[in-house]
């Protein structure tokens, strides 16, 4: 064996002890060595997978969202302009973005109701409760629309009892209301049941054994805990009701200017080759939900800081 | 930490077990009645009529058609997703997750939109490949891009948080007992996620299977030819053909029974291996 | 010399984790590499294994390259921390991974390979168990197995990231014996990190002793006691004391007593610090020594713990066998304290207790 394989001198030279001293020395003794934008890995795989998976967003999300942002400036600022300035389509975002909120909104308080129920008692039929909910993620819209619109139009299940009482629904704002509240409880039961399951009994049982009463525990532990997964479900129920098109359509009657909703005006938009109009709409409405979105993010990140500190 | 298991409810609570109750009948269970029974309505003759009419079953064909290639897209594109996003570090990450979320925030109709944008008669593409007699809107590719866009992020949604988590201890212990890499990848990584894959596909499939505004914009609504089940159930309703409107749209909430029956099999018997119920 | 390791760096993204490690394994050693959390013990693993690549220094085992071969090509056995055992594949599925995973020219017999997991399995004390999932065995049964299966591919040295870090106290000690016997019994060279000074005192024929990526002193667990290298050394072999003194010769010289010095590498005369066992420090109730309160008295096993505190509130403790605690001994009590041996090191400067200093 040469003379590398003789015993090395236990960590070489002593240093000074003191830490303040042996940081810029240690620092000095690893070469500084340019990083990549990615650490090194023994797994193999990553060139393949990263190449497949920028080449398929880049096709299938990156291009077709670049021809939705440039289409809209075909006839400038202006062509922009008098597309979204008539009345007819500004009706129609008010009311898929207020009739929205409103949806998200009432889904909170219910979603609310329904998340507690399943999440802190037990009671027969919970099961089947629990796995309903979900059913709006599954059941295709078209079918949710039709539904819909047979219970509640003039002679329909629901409908033909409202009828004498002069309360219309399919048809009317009411009725694109109501399939948005269909379309978003999911959302807001399946982000707080998680958290109401897993709120920290202790902290309830300290509370009690502190004095506080049913209605304070609740109203003062449990539901400032539950506040950002009701942020985070309202946020999503608003984004899916915008878009909304399927289960829409069918109870809203899509009179201009009362109950028509902005994705329907891209739909006739397009009906009428107006490609530019049809992107500007579309344009519109991605960004007032990203917007949107992003708010509520801001918010809730300012929250939880607070929450922090 | 230990955490308050359900109990059973008494007096006030039963009020609000009501309230949820009577909501979800309400908002779930009262349309589902509605579909069948209206599909019913003039009996069970009219109901196989209305399924065995050759528009009826080529839209059944397209719609299986489409999904048979969407869903196993989307699965590769979630497994490569995944494997890079969760098994390696790089800079640019939270990025790319947040554009694999797009399309989740996206209306279904701008997901169609985009296609005609591209490949329409007035699109980017469209004079081009015209020329070389290729039709994507009003045709077979169209409705395929407009599902394949809508249900992008099922699979990846569902692998991603699940394969951090597992992070990349058993990998590399694979590696070190001499494994290589395909090994490593279809005897650990495979089977750690499979329930997790199989989940995100049903989930995809059911939104594959059940998309209307996407693919309403791009597929022109050609009887027989490209109307797919949803579609298929616009054109009979427009034509004041509820039944059999009603009949198609069964066969739709059967199949998202079914997938949420298998759904709740899954988070009920593997909630440990699936992202999902940690969520 | 089986295994030499020779200036190994390596940086992360914001840290530099190794800053030039040297050490050298016989065959069949057993060595530990000890050291706070962030010292680089667990990275120097992960180089060793093949799970990172240093930015420079060299590896060789047995006169071979180890950094020119892959993870996959060094035979390196590794225990990892929380086990990474296959979740999905049963326990005698584990053992025979790395064994199916050879190619086919020298993958065993079916058989022979049946027979590997039995024999280790019984080894591991495990017998019987083969066919249980990981998610079914207890913490310390999940450890075995995973010693199992990095056994089997007869490695040529064994690697363990903190063995028994996350098993329980008692747990802890039982599988101590028995990994050290499974040592002696396979004769592997082997190599684990830990941050438990017991534990590595215990099990290894040296220890080395990390510190900001660098190794601060290798010896065997009797040279570490008796010949600490620095005062880090010293104190995180085990609990001590320090009072500031003047060292003369061999002398320590405190206010109105002295005593013997172990002087560490290089330790200059005049100002500086001593250092002391509890066990090498005397009460009583009178004579010379450092005036202090006895603020508790804790029984520990066989030994009986005085808790006392100078002037200023300076905490000293002081060991004594359970039968041999001076009479007179008592909370509250005042008390006389002065070391039999003390231990000073250099680069000590006096100030890092002159606080402490001007209040004795």
């Amino acid at each position: 064996m040469s003379a590398a394989s003789e015993p090395i001198a236990p960590a070489g030279p002593p240093l000074p002890t003191r830490p303040g001293l042996r940081a810029p020395i240690a620092a000095s003794a690893a070469p500084s060595r340019r990083r990549g934008w990615r650490e090194p890995s023994l797994l193999p795989g990553f060139a393949p997978a990263m190449a497949f998976t920028l080449l398929y967003l880049s096709l299938l999300v990156l291009l077709p969202l670049a021809a939705l942002a440039a289409r809209p400036w075909e006839h400038g600022w202006q062509g922009l302009w008098t597309t979204l300035a008539s009345p007819r389509v500004l009706a129609a975002l008010r009311l898929s973005f207020g009739l929205s909120f409103v949806a998200a909104g009432l889904n909170v308080v219910m979603g609310l109701v329904v998340a507690w129920a399943l999440a802190r008692y037990d009671f027969p039929g919970k099961r089947l409760a629990d796995a309903a909910v979900d059913l709006p993620f599954a059941l295709p819209t078209a079918v949710a629309g039709i539904a819909l619109a047979a219970i509640y139009a003039p002679n329909g299940w629901v409908g033909a009892l409202l009828a004498p009482a002069g309360i219309k629904v399919a048809y009317t704002p009411l009725g694109v209301l109501i399939a948005l509240i269909a379309v978003g409880l999911p959302f807001i039961v399946r982000g707080v049941q998680p958290v109401l399951k897993d709120f920290d009994a202790e902290v309830e049982e300290a509370a009690l054994t502190l004095g506080a009463g049913p209605l304070r525990r609740t109203w003062q532990l449990v539901l400032p805990a539950l506040t950002p997964s009701l942020i985070t479900g309202f946020s999503l129920a608003f984004a899916r009701a915008v878009g909304e098109y399927g289960s829409v359509i069918f109870i809203a009657g899509n009179m201009p200017m009362r109950s028509e909703i902005a994705p329907l005006l891209i739909v006739i938009e397009l009906e009428q080759f107006n490609y530019a109009g049809a992107a500007s709409i579309g344009l519109v409405m991605l960004l007032l939900s990203f917007a949107v979105l992003i708010t509520i993010n801001l918010v809730q990140l300012a929250a939880a800081r607070r929450g922090r500190r | 930490m230990r955490t308050s298991a359900p109990v059973r409810p008494s007096g006030p609570a039963w009020l609000l077990i009501a309230a949820a109750l009577v909501w979800i009948a309400l908002v779930i269970g009262l349309p589902l009645a509605a579909v069948f029974g209206e599909a019913f309505r003039k009996g069970a003759g009219a109901y196989v009529a209305a399924l065995a009419d050759p528009d009826a079953l080529s839209a059944i064909k397209l719609t299986l058609e489409v999904a048979a290639i969407a869903v196993p897209l989307n699965a590769l594109f979630g497994l490569a997703a995944a494997w890079a996003v969760a098994k390696f570090e790089f800079r640019g990450k939270t990025l790319l997750v947040s554009i694999i979320d797009i399309p989740f925030s996206m209306s279904p109709v701008i997901s169609g939109l985009v296609w005609v944008l591209l490949f329409g008669a007035n699109g980017w593409f469209g004079a081009t490949l015209d020329g070389l007699g290729i039709r994507v809107i009003f045709n077979f590719t169209g409705i395929l891009l407009a599902t394949v866009l809508v249900t992008l992020p099922f699979v990846a949604r569902e692998l991603i948080p699940l394969m951090q988590e597992q992070g990349t201890d058993e990998e590399s212990a694979a590696i070190t007992l001499g494994a290589g890499g395909l090994r490593t990848f279809l005897q650990v990584t495979l089977p750690n996620v499979a329930w997790a894959l199989l989940y995100g596909v049903l989930l995809c499939n059911a939104r594959a299977m059940g998309e209307f505004g996407a693919v309403s914009v791009v597929s022109g609504h050609i009887r027989g030819l490209t109307n797919t089940m949803p579609l298929h159930v616009e054109v009979l309703y427009n034509d004041y053909d509820f039944v059999g409107a009603f009949a198609v749209a069964t066969l739709l909430a059967g199949l998202a029974l079914v997938t949420l029956a298998a759904k709740s099999a899954l988070e009920w018997r593997f909630a440990g291996e699936l992202a999902h119920g940690r969520r | 010399m089986s295994l030499i390791v020779d200036g190994v760096a390596k940086r992360f993204a914001r840290f530099p984790a190794l800053n030039g490690v040297s050490l050298s394994a016989e065959p069949g050693e057993f060595l530990a590499l000890l050291g706070p959390s962030g010292s680089g013990k667990t990275t120097l693993l992960r180089v060793l294994a093949g799970l990172e690549t240093p930015d420079s220094g060299k590896v060789l085992f047995e006169g071979e390259d180890f950094l020119a071969l892959s993870a996959r090509e060094r035979r390196i056995g590794m225990v990892f921390q929380h086990y990474a055992l296959f979740r999905h594949m049963t326990v005698a599925r584990n053992i025979a991974f790395g064994l199916r995973a050879r190619p086919a020219r020298q993958r065993p017999p079916h058989r022979q390979i049946e027979e590997t997991v039995e024999r280790l399995l019984a080894l591991v004390q495990l017998e019987g168990l083969g066919g249980r999932y990981p998610a079914q065995l207890s913490g310390g049964q999940q450890q075995r197995v995973a010693l199992a299966r990095a056994l089997a591919i007869e490695p040529r040295m064994l690697l363990l990231d903190e063995p028994f870090g996350a098993l329980d106290a008692k747990v802890r000690k039982e599988l101590r014996q028995w990994l050290r016997r499974v040592h002696d019994e396979t004769g592997v060279t082997t190599l684990f990190v830990t941050h438990d000074q017991e534990e590595a005192i215990d099990l290894a024929d040296r220890v080395a002793i990390l510190r900001n990526g660098l190794i601060e002193q290798i010896g065997t667990p009797e040279a570490l006691e008796a010949a600490p290298a620095s005062a880090f050394v010293f104190d995180f072999l085990g609990d001590s004391n320090r009072l500031p003194c003047r060292l003369q010769g061999d002398l320590a010289i405190f206010d109105g007593f002295a005593a013997p010095a172990v002087r560490g590498r290089d330790a200059g005369a005049g100002a500086t610090t001593a250092w002391f066992r509890p066990h090498e420090t005397s009460l009583g109730l009178g004579g010379a020594g450092l005036a202090v309160t006895i603020s508790d008295i804790l029984t520990r096993g066989s030994m009986i713990r005085v808790e006392c505190r100078g002037s200023g509130g300076v905490l000293f403790e002081a060991d004594y066998p359970r039968d041999a605690l001076p009479t007179g001994l008592a909370p509250a009590v005042e008390a006389r304290l002065a070391p039999r041996r003390v231990f000073v090191f250099a680069g000590e400067a006096p100030e890092a207790t002159a606080a402490q200093a001007s209040s004795c």
